[in-house]
């Protein structure tokens, strides 16, 4: 005989004899519906011991905590619950085993090696199960609206856009998770981000977290978790909200996420990994049941036009130093005092001249892929401007998708095709160019735009490379023209 | 538990500049190991190499420096290990700021080192006053909340619970959260997606 008690949430709120019921109160945010039902115990020092309903781990951060992990003489906790895949190591254009790089060998063995003491599932590149971390788990219906989600990777927060806590964390962190399944932390604050109207045709979800960022800048997110919503993020299509979601660290936030509703749902159905038939019944009862209630209280709040945001480029070496495809590139005198070294260091690293256009900028490589934007919808809209023309002399252009599904999917759809054609390269799964830890780099002073995530100094693998981040269709249409183009006259 | 750490003192190293992200800190190439073996000697190096010796981490009069005093939003982007790890190895024990990156300082605080913010105007006569004169002792007194130079002792922020950590020496997080025992399985039982959405389960 079963002794638990029926899960309150299919029970009316007073039914409920758990300790901590799982029911939305009147009042109540996403975020606290989601802390409390994972709350394991408040800890000593007033932080929460949460609980962590999924891990997910990849070559370069693991492999350190499965050391500490075996140092301790601990195993891992729910390796039932801990999922890993290979992307940022991996090459783009072969990826026949052993690998030409050594390192990344030894780093992709290592993992092998862990997932198979340890029994967790290892997303084989072999079985064409691979991609990048933020890709595979969503498309395997892996992440689920509710769940905390842990990764070492600050683009977790990607996650979020299911109406999951999504966090990133460092490797001392994954060791904790792998030994206890439970992070010590505080709660955030939580501000909404109310994106109202209409996007205008040819803005695109890059181009509204871009704009979100240049708007709040790139610490103000600390302290915080970012709520999306209104209209435009419930226009969304669940790709495009992972793309916002994705960025939320670049804005300083902890985590950032969108209250799950139908769109989410139907994403889910039918997914390799999501519940099926009367249980995925009874799980979009529990979806519904933790969104954030109308009236409920946030922290902070800000509203954004979205009729207002127009195709959105950086400019600088961090993503909040940005502007509209239309506008000019900041004069120093023009800003505030407290960033005007700032500026002043991106202008001389960019090699950029204030008061000018960004439209007509000559770059030397184009990027489309990454966990923010290698996505099938991604490649879709790239390739209707791809489709329209030849990439320029003397530019370098890559698709790179994000897993081996979503290049199976543009495949069936014959996207490759078209991207040949128009002289990009299509190559195989990975992070790629969006963090160079493989063989895809910028060389010396090369200005690439791209749909990745950041604008560091040397981020894209040359010290001295640059790099501006504006939506796929933008990074095609640069391609094509061989400079920074408004894409809208493309499409 | 681990070591308290309470209190820090010792040169100080000035490094001005807000938004300094984890790239700069320890460049992605570093992170191609399995270790972290050896990051310390490749903290900031593309940020040096550019510099040409006028990096603060390259100036003489900052050697031996256990302090690293830095601006606003310190340590943001990757949520890479490998930067605080790359610090500690080359010698920092404490960071004072503007601000910092909310992952960096979770590093920071699982290493033991403790993350500490002043408010604009104290850090701005911090930096002055150890520009001016290097050789001077910093103290980063934690338990105390507390910096001291010989320009004044200014108030510092540290957010309660990674204050507790670190003054009673609890930030080994492992030891602390495996106390919490059957009370884990506990809550996971209560997880509707960890029961399979079973109608009874």
């Amino acid at each position: 005989m079963r002794t638990r008690p029926r899960p309150c949430y299919l029970q009316g709120v007073s039914g409920s004899s758990l300790e901590q019921p799982l029911t939305s109160h009147a009042s109540r945010t996403l975020l606290d519906a989601v802390w409390d039902a994972h709350t394991v115990r408040e800890l000593p020092n007033g932080d929460t011991q949460l609980f962590i309903g999924l891990h997910l781990i990849h070559e370069v951060t693991s492999p350190q905590a499965f050391s500490m992990l075996r140092d301790m003489g601990l195993r891992v906790r729910h390796p039932e619950r801990t999922f890993a895949t290979v992307d940022h190591i991996i090459p783009t254009k072969s990826q026949q085993r052993p690998l030409a790089d050594e390192l990344a060998e030894a780093m992709m063995t290592e993992l092998e090696k862990n997932c198979r003491d340890q029994q967790i599932r290892f997303f084989d590149p072999g079985r064409g199960e691979q991609g990048i971390v933020h890709v595979i788990g969503p498309e395997l219906g892996l992440t689920q609206p509710g769940m905390t989600i842990a990764c070492g990777d600050s683009h977790t927060s990607t996650h979020g856009a299911f109406g999951a806590v999504a966090l990133g964390i460092g490797t001392s962190q994954v060791r904790d998770v792998l030994a206890t399944q439970c992070l010590s932390l505080a709660r955030p604050k939580l501000r909404r981000i109310e994106v109202t109207g209409k996007l205008t045709p040819g803005v695109y979800a890059k181009d509204v977290i871009l704009h979100i960022i240049g708007r709040l800048g790139v610490k103000g997110g600390i302290g915080f978790a970012y709520e999306y919503g209104g209209p435009v993020i419930e226009a969304m299509t669940l790709e495009e909200r992972m793309t916002v979601c994705n960025m939320s660290i670049e804005g300083g936030a902890r985590c950032g996420y969108v209250s799950p509703d139908e769109t989410t749902f139907a994403y889910l159905r039918g997914r390799e990994l999501a519940p099926k038939g009367e249980a995925m019944q009874r799980a979009v009862a529990w979806w519904r049941s933790i969104a954030s209630s109308r009236d409920a209280h946030y922290a902070d709040r800000v509203e954004i036009d979205g009729a207002a945001i127009p195709p959105t480029v950086t400019f600088g070496i961090n993503p909040g130093q940005s502007i509209g495809i239309g506008a000019r590139i900041p004069r120093p005198e023009d800003l505030p005092a407290d960033e005007r070294a700032s500026l002043e260091e991106a202008l001389a690293y960019m090699d950029l001249r204030a008061g000018a256009p960004i439209e007509g900028t000559a770059i030397d490589v184009a990027f489309i892929g990454s966990c923010t934007n290698g996505r099938i919808s991604d490649l879709r809209e790239a390739a209707r401007v791809a489709a329209t023309g030849r990439v320029a002399p003397g530019v370098k252009a890559l698709v790179v998708p994000g897993s081996q599904a979503v290049a199976r999917a543009a495949e069936a759809e014959g996207l490759p095709e078209i991207f040949r054609a128009a002289g990009f390269e299509w190559r195989e799964a990975g992070c790629s160019m969006c963090l160079a830890m493989n063989p895809d780099k910028l060389v010396g002073r090369q200005l690439c735009a791209s749909s990745s995530n950041r604008n560091f100094k040397g981020r894209q693998g040359s010290p001295s490379g640059r790099t501006l981040l504006m939506s796929p269709v933008m990074v095609a249409a640069a391609a094509l023209r061989g400079r920074v183009t408004d894409a809208r006259e493309l499409l | 538990m681990s070591a308290r750490r309470e209190r820090i003192a010792g040169r100080a190293c000035v490094l001005r500049g807000d938004d300094i992200d984890t790239d700069r800190i320890i460049p992605a190439r570093y992170l191609r190991a399995i270790t972290f073996e050896g990051l310390g000697e490749h903290a900031f190096e593309d940020d040096r190499r550019q510099a040409k010796g006028n990096h603060s981490l390259d100036d003489a009069r900052f050697a031996g420096a256990r302090i690293l005093v830095v601006g606003n939003n310190f340590g943001c982007g990757s949520s890479r290990e490998h930067a605080p790890q790359a610090l500690m190895r080359s010698g920092f024990e404490a960071f004072v700021g503007a601000s910092f990156a909310e992952i960096f300082a979770g590093n920071c605080t699982a290493l033991g080192l403790p993350c500490l913010t002043l408010a604009p105007q104290d850090l701005s006569k911090l930096m002055d006053a150890v520009d001016l004169d290097p050789a001077q002792e910093v103290v980063v007194d934690v338990a105390g909340r507390r910096v001291t130079c010989r320009a004044g002792a200014f108030a510092a922020g540290v957010p309660e619970g990674t204050w507790r950590q670190l003054v009673e020496g609890s930030w080994n997080n492992t030891a602390v959260l495996l106390e919490a025992g059957a009370a884990i399985e506990a809550t996971a039982a209560r997880l509707p997606y960890l029961q399979g959405f079973a109608p009874d389960s």
